[in-house]
């Protein structure tokens, strides 16, 4: 039996996929695990897989096109197989059929699903995924077996509106990675015309941010595993990703201006959605101290000199801080409308700038990893993070972030929350400055960093109970060897 | 040094010149000989090349029509002038069910070297029966070729190939242009059947206009000009075979495409175009391709009326806008 297969839901904040590229031909042999086509998500870009043996009969979608979750995308089963009916729910589906899914707006704002406050609801969401998975699936959401699945997420837009563009125009956003949704038409009935998409491209219509200085961001991306996610909300969007673009002399309309206009990416999207809500719902505090780090330089010194392993710091404020939250388990938890969950496993995530934006992968268990081991990790989750290249269960349910932006010299800075986790550690840059040890003034190092907490789970006191931990741990470091 | 001719001698040249390099080629049709041509076209032939060569009918197409079918399959090469295309529907079976198909249906074994050619399209109050564009009446009859130049320098250049041509050619010659003014070439010069011409180029829309539209085109393309629209114009020249990539690369850049036709809009040559467009640009296209055509009826004999049923220039410019979404 011939049947549907729809846009996957890749990653928990997924609701618009971009087929990027096809690896199958229509009339093709898939065999489950292979891979058909590659998706990109609103963080990576992944491979989606053949989840049964069969033809792959018809592509519903080209490359380059962009769907909500749950859109067909394709037709699979045995070769022969009529699928003319198949075609015709598909387009019935892919245009009007999904306006009911996209009734409800995505709240991205929700943390966990806690419907039921049991245990560890959040825990296995995340980390039973692969478990359950025969084989290593990277799809956390059910690859949809029938058409008959609808994706959980609904998309941004209301799937069921018609978008009337001219053929052009579709061929342009699509060249300009624009949502036509996002496009006002100016044309007969509505139509988005050629003039709308560039207008849109350039800032016009849609108020889309003219970016300015961007080289600083462009260096962060050369430091390891560091950036402030949080912090790039407010920050100027890299100009590298689309090409300088002037408008065209259009016939009879004004001269264009001379800002920079790039259209907004998947990964912006999301970054601006998600930082919003984190913003404006978390109801955040911040507490700062400062480390002195003489002890847990000389002790990375040794490291060092001992196993030849280099450690950054960034490696010491990961284990620090999954050691405080083993002690003070009641700060490693999530806020639900129900209940707050705390949780059974210490998982850490690293913001890491990457093109475009940022993204946090998680080191788990990082309370029993040693530092070596996370160093390691952490080296590697970034450079796979910085090729887009994580799957979407290597970069969620964190229970705690650290942020990082000391090697760009920042002493101090406060990083907003990364829903649902309680709280997340700004690191500032370790410095040389005049300290009194012993009643004497002498050359110490310090290092600021600041504690972001959701005030509905950690009051103010158990924030520093936890901030003292880290500190206590960084400065007695000989607990980083164990 | 470039000469300037009237539309009318350049096509006298053409049929005098081949005329004097093959003695083969004569000259048939109704007061083509001692009248010089009911438009004066092959005035001085007769003079030139005697009775024998420049032969005066009967008012028959059925009958002269034929006589040039049948001269072409044994070797000769006639020029048959029809005094209108409004004229040639009595010799239609001739034309279609002869002309069209002899090649084919003898194997090959005839060819017919022949051009019937005369005036088409409207010229002014002469009511609904003379003043009929007939191209897609031919263009849909495959073994035809249809040629329909728009300036003095076409007409001679297409001329001479066509009656170079070993094939039936319809060329239809636009009444009102016959005393157009336009420079040509010194010498002897031929224009390839099935080759188009870029008349103006530019960038924000095309307007693809054949015989007496290109005129009405190119002055669109000036009123266009004067609000900042750059409109390229492209001259078929030839309907079929039609270029149609030099359309489509024109199209391709501009994203628009307005067709000028003077005839009926229903199996229109535009009709046929715009398909073809449609299909070939169909990415490239910011608005479907916009038709202007002659009015849907039989041509009004009254004088306002009759405008209102050519495309004319402001009409023209009105469609050009709504391709621009200017309107």
């Amino acid at each position: 039996m011939a049947q549907i297969l729809d846009m996957p839901q890749l990653s928990d904040t997924m609701k618009i996929g971009v087929l990027q590229k096809w690896r199958k031909n229509e009339g093709d042999k898939v065999s489950p695990g292979e891979v058909m086509a590659e998706i990109e998500t609103d963080k990576a870009v992944m491979d989606f897989e053949a989840f049964d043996e069969g033809v792959l009969l018809k592509r519903l979608i080209t490359d380059g096109t962009s769907v909500p979750v749950g859109t067909p995308i394709a037709i699979i089963g045995k070769a022969g197989d009529d699928i003319a009916k198949l075609v015709e729910e598909a387009k019935a589906r892919g245009q009007g059929g999904s306006a009911a899914k996209a009734a409800a707006p995505a709240p991205a704002a929700k943390p966990a699903p806690a419907a039921a406050p049991a245990a560890k609801p959040a825990a296995t969401a995340a980390n039973g995924q692969t478990a359950a998975a025969p084989k290593p699936a990277p799809a956390p959401a059910p690859m949809p077996k029938r058409a008959a699945a609808p994706a959980p997420a609904a998309p941004a837009v209301p799937a069921g509106t018609k978008v009337l563009a001219s053929p052009l125009a579709r061929k342009l956003a699509t060249d300009l990675g624009i949502d036509l949704r996002s496009v006002q038409g100016t044309g007969p009935g509505g139509r988005i015309v050629e003039r709308d998409v560039k207008a849109a491209a350039e800032g016009g219509a849609n108020g889309a941010v003219a970016a300015t200085a961007a080289t600083d961001w462009h260096a962060a991306e050369e430091a390891p595993q560091t950036a402030a996610p949080r912090v790039s909300a407010a920050a100027p969007l890299p100009a590298q990703i689309v090409p300088e673009r002037r408008a065209e002399a259009r016939p009879a309309q004004a001269p264009p201006a001379e800002d920079l206009v790039k259209p907004l990416s998947m990964m912006r999207r999301t970054i601006a959605e998600r930082l919003l809500v984190a913003k404006t719902t978390v109801p955040h505090f911040y507490l700062t101290a400062d480390v002195d780090m003489d002890a847990a330089m000389d002790f990375r010194e040794q490291v060092a000199q001992v196993h030849g392993a280099k450690l950054s710091v960034n490696d010491l404020v990961l284990k620090a801080c999954a050691l405080a939250l083993r002690r003070i388990p009641e700060a490693n938890a999530s806020f639900t409308d129900e209940a707050i969950i705390q949780h059974a496993r210490v998982d850490i995530g690293m913001a890491v700038a990457i093109e475009d934006g940022l993204i946090t992968p998680v080191i788990r268990d990082a309370d029993k990893k040693t530092i070596g081991q996370i160093g390691t990790e952490a080296r590697e989750l970034a450079g796979r993070a910085r090729d887009r290249k994580l799957k979407p269960e290597e970069y969620t349910h964190a229970t705690f972030s650290v942020s990082n932006l000391g090697m760009m010299g920042i002493r101090h800075f406060a990083a907003i929350i990364n829903p649902p986790e309680g709280a997340i550690l700004a690191v500032g840059n370790v410095r040389k400055l005049p300290v009194v040890k012993d009643g004497k003034i002498v050359i110490g190092q310090q290092m600021s960093i600041t504690l972001s907490c959701d005030h509905r789970v950690i009051d103010g006191a158990l924030g520093a109970k936890l901030l003292q931990a880290i500190v206590a741990i960084l400065e007695k470091p000989i607990s980083l060897a164990f | 040094m470039p000469r300037t001719v009237a539309f009318r001698e350049a096509l006298n040249e053409a049929m005098a010149e081949e005329m004097e390099k093959d003695d083969r080629i004569f000259l048939m049709g109704e007061e083509v000989g001692h009248y010089d041509g009911a438009y004066k076209v092959s005035k001085g032939l007769l003079k030139k090349f005697g009775e024998k060569r420049v032969i005066d009918t009967p008012i028959a197409e059925g009958g002269f029509v034929g006589v040039g079918i049948g001269a072409a399959m044994v070797g000769l090469r006639p020029i048959i002038e029809l005094m209108t295309w409004n004229f040639s529907f009595v010799a239609a079976d001739q034309l279609i069910n002869n002309a069209a198909k002899i090649r084919q249906m003898s194997g090959g074994q005839f060819t017919l070297p022949v051009v019937f050619r005369g005036p088409g399209g409207s010229a002014h109050m002469l009511a609904a029966q003379h003043s009929q564009s007939t191209e897609a009446l031919w263009a849909h009859i495959p073994g035809l070729k249809v040629v329909m130049p728009a300036n003095p320098k076409d007409a001679k250049g297409l001329l001479k190939s066509a009656i170079r041509d070993d094939n039936p050619i319809i060329f239809i010659e636009g009444e009102v242009l016959y005393a157009d003014q336009g420079e040509i070439p010194d010498g002897e010069y031929t224009i390839p059947l099935g080759v188009a011409e870029v008349k103006r180029p530019g960038t924000d829309l095309t307007i693809i206009g054949w015989s007496k539209m290109v005129k009405i085109a190119l002055a669109t393309a000036e009123a266009l000009a004067a609000e900042g629209i750059e409109a390229e114009v492209v001259d078929p020249r030839t309907i079929r075979p039609l270029d149609e990539e030099l359309l489509v690369q024109s199209v391709s850049k501009t994203k628009r495409c307005l067709i000028l036709e003077e005839g009926w809009p229903f199996n229109g040559v535009g009709a046929e175009i715009a398909y073809r467009i449609g299909r070939r640009c169909f990415d490239d296209l910011d608005a479907p391709v916009e038709r202007l055509t002659g009015a849907d009826m039989p041509m009004p004999y009254n004088h306002h009326l009759e405008q209102q049923c050519i495309p004319d220039v402001p009409r023209a410019v009105a469609a050009a806008k709504k391709l621009l979404y200017l309107e």
